[in-house]
């Protein structure tokens, strides 16, 4: 994959880490579901096979010479987006929690609407989707936290399940949160004005390995995200340095 | 009182020679040394000269002098701490492109390769 090919064209990114059980699952269905659309595995300097099973499935890699964690990862990958030219790009996670299925969804949504960014949401109709408690909770805070900031309520703010257009994939090439992207994204969209819109999705439980998601982590999480948010409703854009991460 | 001040000026004199040795061995660059020897300077210079520092804890209205040292020297470490933390930052984002940047390329150049 060396330029986009045509007008809309789609690019499917996947960060992964550390994903060897189910990345090549992941593909399979990505490639089974939107056959003739390139995907890029963004890999965050796994520590096990991803990368040659990635590649057996049929992706293409970006391999990361060290970790950048989450948002770093995305980033990479919408920053090559960018400059291959595409026109959409939609991040499917490495676990397997998405369904490919729902691709075509956020990309019909994305071009119908015109809007930036479309979120996969579990929580836009009832779909047997769930989430864990701590989870669930933390979920419920940020659309009380987010509603008044967005002026619109998000259902499902925590979703990496999301689909963009070029006018957001230009914004995050230039700033993306690194940690915890998706909630301070939806604000780093907001202070330019752009629109999203959520579709319903069905997400499932992880295909191997664990969550490394902890009590302690989840509180960091909270915080962090909180002060991520105020922050970029407070900053001051300036001069931007070249190659900033955000 | 004034062991404490003497305290702070041996204090001082190991943080500049710490700064110093660390210099001409290569582990810290001239520009972030420079405030580490400035305040270790400033440190020095105000617990040996216990007049001026009397004359600032009168203008402050400090309870004694050698609070008044501490005080100014918890602030000046403050404000490097602050000074440290913007220019880790501001690698940490240089770094990030930089692994992004590298990434990219390394990928171009394998795709123009397979071709």
């Amino acid at each position: 994959m060396n330029r986009a090919s045509g007008a809309d064209a789609l690019l499917v990114i996947v960060p992964a880490l550390n994903e060897e059980g189910a990345i090549g699952e992941v593909v399979r269905q990505i490639r089974q579901h939107v056959p003739d659309v390139p995907v890029l595995v963004i890999d965050d300097c796994s520590e096990d096979g991803t990368i040659g099973v990635a590649r057996a499935a049929g992706a293409d890699v970006l391999p990361l010479a060290h970790h950048l964690g989450l948002g770093g990862c995305v980033q990479a990958g919408y920053k090559l987006a960018y400059e291959l030219g595409f026109e959409y790009v939609i991040r499917v996670d490495g676990d397997g929690q998405h369904d490919a299925r729902d691709i075509p969804a956020i990309l019909e949504r994305l071009k119908s609407t015109g809007c930036e960014m479309v979120i996969g949401s579990r929580f836009v109709e009832e779909n047997g989707s769930s989430t864990g408690m701590v989870r669930g909770l933390g979920i419920r805070f940020f659309r009380m936290v987010l509603r008044p900031i967005l002026g619109k309520p998000v259902r499902d703010p925590t979703s990496g399940f999301v689909g963009v257009n070029r006018r957001a994939l230009e914004v995050f090439a230039r700033s993306f949160p690194l940690e915890y992207p998706e909630i301070e994204a939806l604000v780093v969209l907001q202070r330019r004005r752009f629109r999203f819109e959520e579709v319903p999705v069905k997400m499932h439980p992880r295909l191997a390995g664990r969550s490394t998601i902890t009590p302690r982590k989840s509180l960091y999480y909270i915080v962090h995200v909180l002060l991520g948010v105020f922050v970029n409703i407070l900053k001051y854009d300036g001069r931007p340095r070249p190659g900033r991460g955000g | 009182m004034d062991s404490l001040l003497h305290v702070t000026a041996v204090l001082s004199v190991v943080l500049l020679a710490m700064v110093l040795i660390s210099l001409r061995r290569a582990h810290i660059r001239v520009e972030y040394s420079v405030s580490w020897l400035l305040a270790a300077v400033a440190m020095l210079l105000l617990s040996l000269s216990r007049p001026v520092l009397d004359a600032i804890t009168r203008w402050t209205g400090v309870p004694d002098s050698p609070l008044t040292l501490f005080l100014i020297t918890g602030t000046v470490f403050l404000v490097m701490f602050f000074r440290f933390s913007v220019i880790i930052s501001h690698l940490r984002d240089d770094n990030v492109a930089l692994t992004q940047r590298v990434a990219m390329l390394e990928y171009r150049v394998r795709s123009f390769e397979q071709e």
